[in-house]
C-alpha cells in the first residue's frame, strides 16, 4: 500500500470516528430526556467525553487528510465543486455541533449546581434543560450535514 | 505529486455503496456508544441497559444495513458471479462482517440475559462479557475499514 492509500484509510477511519461520535451523542440525547436528577445527569459526563473525543478526532482527521488527498490524488482538485461542498458542510457541521454541545451543557451545569447545593432529588428545571428542543434540533441539523457530506463523498457530483 | 489516479466508479454503484457505508458507520457508532455506556456504567443498572440497547437498537440495524449494502455493491461490481475470483480485501471484509455479525448476535444474547438478571441485582458479569465482545468487534471493524478503504493486494 502506498502512502496515499494509507492516507485514504486514515481519512475513512476519521469519518467513521466522526459519525460514531454523533451516534454516541444521539444515544445520550435520548437517555437524558428521561433524566431529572443531578447524579444521573452528571453520570453521563464521561460518556459525553467519549463522544467528544470521537467527533474531535474524526473532524480533524477528515479535514486534514481530506485536504492532503485533494492535492495528492491526480484527478482531484481543491476547487472541485464536490470537494468545496464537503469542506463547507464540514464547517457547518462543526459549528452546529459546538452549539449543540453548549445547549446540552446547560443541563450539566445545572446538575452540578444542584448537587453542590445538596439537592439530590428530581428537579423539573433540570429535566426541562435536559430536554432542550434547541439542542435536539441542532443535533438533528448536525447529523443532516454529516449525512450530506457522506452523500457528497460517495456520489461526487460533477466529478 | 503521487501518481495515484482518481477513479470514478459508475454512478449505478453509488447508492448501494452509500447504503453499505452508512450501515457500517451506524454499526460502529452503536458499538462505540454501547461499549462506552457499559464500560462507564460502573454497575449502574440504568446505564448498563442504555449500553445494551445501543447495541440492540443501533448496532444491530447498522450491521443489517451494512451487510445488505455489501451484498448489493458486490453484486453490482460483479464479484458475486460464479467463477469470478474475489480480491483479498473483499474476502477480509466479508469474513469480518460475517464473523462480526455472529459475535454481535452472541453479545446481544449474553447481554439480554444479563439485562434480565439486573432486576435481581445480578447480570453485571454477563454485561461485562458483552462489553468485551463489543470492544473486540470495534477492533475487528477497524481492520475491515482498513481493508475496504486501502484495498491491500
Amino acid at each position: 500500500m502506498s502512502f496515499v492509500d494509507w492516507a485514504l484509510v486514515v481519512h475513512v477511519l476519521s469519518a467513521f470516528a466522526y459519525v460514531a461520535g454523533l451516534v454516541v451523542f444521539w444515544v445520550l440525547i435520548v437517555a437524558v430526556r428521561r433524566t431529572d436528577t443531578p447524579a444521573e445527569t452528571m453520570r453521563m459526563e464521561p460518556i459525553v467525553k467519549v463522544g467528544g473525543a470521537a467527533t474531535g478526532i474524526g473532524a480533524v482527521g477528515t479535514i486534514v487528510v481530506g485536504i492532503y488527498l485533494a492535492f495528492a490524488v491526480d484527478g482531484y482538485a481543491m476547487w472541485d465543486g464536490w470537494i468545496i461542498a464537503a469542506i463547507v458542510l464540514w464547517a457547518v457541521s462543526g459549528a452546529l455541533g459546538q452549539r449543540t454541545g453548549a445547549a446540552y451543557q446547560q443541563g450539566m451545569d445545572k446538575a452540578k449546581e444542584l448537587d453542590a447545593a445538596g439537592k439530590t432529588g428530581p428537579d423539573e428545571g433540570l429535566l426541562a434543560l435536559n430536554r432542550t428542543q434547541t439542542g435536539l434540533i441542532l443535533h438533528s441539523l448536525t447529523s443532516l450535514a454529516v449525512l450530506l457530506i457522506l452523500l457528497d463523498m460517495i456520489f461526487k457530483p460533477g466529478a | 505529486m503521487t501518481a495515484v489516479i482518481a477513479t470514478v466508479r459508475p454512478h449505478a454503484w453509488d447508492f448501494p455503496l452509500f447504503v453499505h457505508v452508512l450501515g457500517a458507520m451506524i454499526l460502529v457508532g452503536g458499538l462505540l456508544a454501547g461499549a462506552a455506556c457499559l464500560w462507564l456504567a460502573r454497575g449502574d443498572a440504568r446505564f448498563l441497559r442504555i449500553g445494551y440497547r445501543s447495541l440492540l437498537v443501533v448496532a444491530l440495524p447498522g450491521w443489517i444495513l451494512m451487510r445488505v449494502g455489501a451484498e448489493w455493491i458486490a453484486s453490482k461490481e460483479g464479484w458475486t458471479h460464479k467463477g469470478v475470483p474475489t480480491p483479498r480485501w473483499l474476502d477480509i471484509g466479508f469474513l469480518i462482517a460475517d464473523i462480526g455479525g455472529l459475535i454481535l448476535l452472541i453479545s446481544l444474547i449474553v447481554g439480554g440475559v444479563g439485562v434480565r438478571r439486573l432486576r435481581s441485582g445480578q447480570g453485571a458479569t454477563l454485561l461485562r462479557t458483552t462489553l468485551a465482545l463489543s470492544v473486540v468487534l470495534l477492533a475487528a471493524y477497524v481492520v475491515a475499514v482498513w481493508a475496504m478503504a486501502g484495498k491491500p493486494t
